[in-house]
């Protein structure tokens, strides 16, 4: 009876069993050497994944100016993105630590946050340029890499960086960063602890910032993003308003000019009224509506991109903007575009 | 229940079936032609100006046939909720490619999110990935790496999880002094989902990971920004799950069609959309998104890397930012906790600013690394009122103020910011955002 039992029992165990205790399941298939090499291509700061290749500051100027620049800004100053260059001090490549961080004055940049150059050649291989990602060469990922390093004068301008010297070189903040908190494992002890105090608990409150009325109605009127039904009403920040309204948006498709526009990130470059890195809708217009080829002068800009109409500063080639939506831009770019229209 | 005394300008409840919300809308419109050129600053009660329309006791949805079934073969809400949407945080990014979208909190029940407004954060903008040529590579320090499709990962054994998931930079706005108006801005960097899929373990079983030397994995994303973050290998083999499902459906393209990791409690960087690879590792990799962004900078000027774990933390929903309470009398004060560190054991409320605090109820069932909604019962008397809530985890972490997280990690960090949020009553019943000490 108790053999019957234990067998009883066994039965029950196995079938308890997790899956992940069992044989394999067999499913998938071994990767192809050419899928490896397509996919791996992370590189770590102990040389895991570092590719042989070199790259001088000079040739990396080259691709930067025509590939990098349209965002980051001819210095690294970058208008529209964050600031790949600056915030190092010459004393921080010998102490390790960027010391102007300490300071809330000094802006937070590449140069002085980053710890590691191989990060840098890791990113850029895998996401830049961020419109045409993995469009790089080895030797052009080196190259690009040096002259950001040269620009945070980490490197001199002669540099030729290589997958030797990329490992050995160090960063200005290469030891300010640090993993001493209780953030990285479920056991450790939060850094801040509450207080579970219930009653008469300090002193009295007192209110130390406010929303401020003027900006009541920056995100759009607080009205129309809340349910109109429920137990509270919502304030119609929209009556408030003294200036003109900018709204908060949510995704739409409508196919419109704008949402073409949002949708292939023109904006981050061209404003309606104002020059940022490319020229301003407006005077796109004003220069070229009265000639005949307009239209057909600018879908072609569009499509393939250029340089010295209005600056050195080259537009991209954008790719994958369908024919049809390119009509929409440049009909609304000629018929004279105004903000919110 | 005690009205208000009127006040010029204050915003009272219109009578039942007053107006429908087209008239409204008509309304207001008039008002605001009635009141161009003049300085309109006070708040229009809403209708009252308009002579009450004829009640109607039997509606037309009453006297006639509606719609088929099938009509929309996807359903969606009700054209009424169209105030219900993601929006995007003006000025706070400068393209929507690289931006977040905010879930609207105030306007949701329960603890899961509707699929369709869950927040977003991308890096590259939203791929569009075919699942039938979609692949997950698993490598590095195994014995066998394997190439799987979706068609291999749904064969695996699967599990589905309640969890939450919230971006690190969470309440970011908030480090120093109030600048957005409503939970959308403050808090909807936050979501909750039943996800399904296949435990990360089960597919490192299978790869046979080198257990002596393996210590991490890198996650890697299809989309342009090939994105990557590394993860413990003690979290990997505990409860990341590899995700196709949420909410009953496939992942929605926002949320990284067809396929994600879900690392619960962890922040949501580390939940990689789109996910294409995996790959196992001795030690930790050092990518952008864990070496430029998402580190936390510390007043002494370092910055603290791999914070991976969201800290027990909780916010009032309603009332909240932007809402108007009408009468004196009872309201539900309701809002969400959660911890990455496991369950909600407690949450307390108070309308004093903190001085004094009693129990909420919480919603059950309570699960781990996951939203719980909690209520408790008020009577508003009409004076102003400073309302909070502070959560305790089952690891006995409580919520802390913001005070207090300044005091040690100063008001740059950025992430994390898991401080108690105050919202204040005014006497006019409106609330608003701020922050006290």
């Amino acid at each position: 009876m108790s053999r019957w039992r234990d067998l009883v029992l066994l039965v029950l165990v196995l079938e308890a069993l997790p899956a992940s205790a069992q044989s394999r399941f067999g499913f998938g298939r071994a990767p192809t050497q050419g899928e490896i090499a397509a996919w791996d291509i992370d590189v770590r700061p102990d040389g895991h994944g570092v590719r042989a290749g070199r790259g001088t500051v000079t040739h990396g100027q080259e691709i930067y100016d025509t590939r990098c620049a349209t965002c980051h800004g001819t210095f690294g100053e970058s208008n529209a993105y964050m600031v790949i260059a600056g915030g190092v001090r010459a004393e921080d490549l010998k102490s390790g630590r960027a010391a102007g961080l300490r300071s809330p004055d000094v802006m937070r940049t590449l140069g002085n946050k980053l710890n590691y150059a191989t990060t840098l050649w890791d990113y850029i291989n895998r996401a830049m340029p961020w419109t045409e990602p993995q469009s790089l060469s080895v030797d052009e990922v080196y190259a690009v890499t040096a002259y950001v390093l040269y620009l945070n004068e980490i490197v001199p301008a002669g540099f030729e960086l290589t997958n030797e010297n990329l490992l050995t070189l160090k960063m200005p903040n290469r030891d300010g960063l640090t993993r001493q908190h209780g953030m990285g494992s479920v056991a450790a002890k939060p850094d801040v602890q509450g207080s579970s105090c219930m009653h008469d608990c300090g002193p009295e409150p007192k209110i130390t910032s406010q929303m401020p009325a003027f900006a009541l109605n920056d995100h759009g009127n607080l009205r129309a993003q809340f349910r109109p039904i429920g137990p509270l009403a919502t304030i119609d920040s929209a009556q408030r308003e003294t200036r003109p309204v900018q709204g908060a948006t949510h995704a739409g498709g409508d196919g419109s000019a704008r949402e073409i526009l949002a949708r292939h990130a023109c904006m981050s470059c061209h404003g309606f009224d104002r020059a940022l890195i490319g020229p301003a809708f407006k005077d796109i217009a004003l220069r070229y509506r009265e000639r005949g080829d307009a239209a057909n002068y600018l879908m072609e800009k569009i499509r393939k991109g250029g340089a010295g109409a209005w600056g050195p500063v080259p537009m991209p080639g954008q790719t994958t903007i369908k024919e049809d939506e390119v009509i929409t831009v440049v009909q609304w770019i000629i018929s004279g575009p105004r903000d919110g229209q | 229940m005690g009205r208000l005394p009127l006040v010029r300008g204050r915003i009272v409840a219109a009578p039942e079936n007053h107006l429908t919300t087209v008239q409204i809308d008509a309304a207001r419109s008039a008002r605001r032609a009635v009141l161009a050129g003049a300085a309109a600053l006070m708040a229009a009660p809403v209708a009252r100006a308009q002579a009450p329309a004829d009640p109607e006791p039997v509606p037309p949805w009453t006297r006639g046939l509606g719609a088929p079934v099938a009509t929309n073969g996807y359903g969606g809400p009700s054209p009424f909720e169209a105030n219900v949407q993601r929006r995007q945080s003006p000025g706070l990014t400068r393209t929507g490619q690289s931006s977040v979208s905010f879930t609207p909190l105030q306007s949701l029940f329960g603890i899961v999110t509707p699929s369709g407004v869950h927040f977003e954060r991308h890096h590259s903008g939203m791929p569009e990935v075919d699942p039938a040529q979609h692949k997950l590579l698993v490598h590095g320090l195994v014995e066998r790496a394997r190439m799987f499709s979706m068609n291999d990962l749904m064969r695996f054994p699967s599990v589905s999880r309640f969890h939450f998931i919230e971006c690190g930079a969470n309440s970011g706005m908030e480090w120093s002094n109030v600048a957005v108006p409503t939970v959308q801005y403050t808090h909807g960097m936050l979501a909750c989902s039943e996800f399904t899929g296949v435990l990360l373990s089960t597919l490192l079983g299978e790869v046979g990971i080198d257990k002596q030397r393996a210590k991490y994995i890198l996650a890697e994303g299809a989309d342009g920004s090939a994105l990557t973050r590394t993860i413990p290998l003690e979290f990997a083999l505990d409860d990341v799950l590899v995700v196709y499902g949420q909410n009953g459906e496939m992942l929605r393209p926002e949320n990284g069609y067809p396929l994600r990791l879900l690392v619960p409690g962890v922040q949501g960087i580390s939940n990689v959309k789109w996910l294409r690879r995996i790959e196992v590792g001795d030690q930790p990799w050092n990518t952008r998104e864990e070496s430029l962004h998402y580190i936390d900078l510390m007043p002494d000027g370092t910055h603290r890397q791999y914070t991976w774990i969201q800290e027990v933390k909780s916010v009032i929903t309603a009332p909240s930012g932007g809402q108007v309470l009408l009468d004196r009398g009872y309201y539900e004060i309701t809002g969400l906790a959660w911890s990455g560190r496991g369950r909600i054991a407690r949450v307390d409320v108070c309308t004093d600013g903190g001085r004094n605090w009693k129990a909420a109820r919480l919603q059950q069932p309570v699960l781990t690394k996951c939203l719980t909604r909690f209520r408790a019962d008020w009577r508003w008397d009409g004076a102003p009122a400073l309302l909070q809530s502070r959560a305790v985890d089952e690891r006995g972490s409580v919520q802390p103020t913001l005070a207090q997280l300044r005091a040690v990690r100063g008001t740059r960090s950025i992430h994390h910011n898991n401080g108690i949020k105050t919202w204040r009553v005014g006497a006019d019943g409106e609330v608003s955002n701020v922050q006290v000490a």
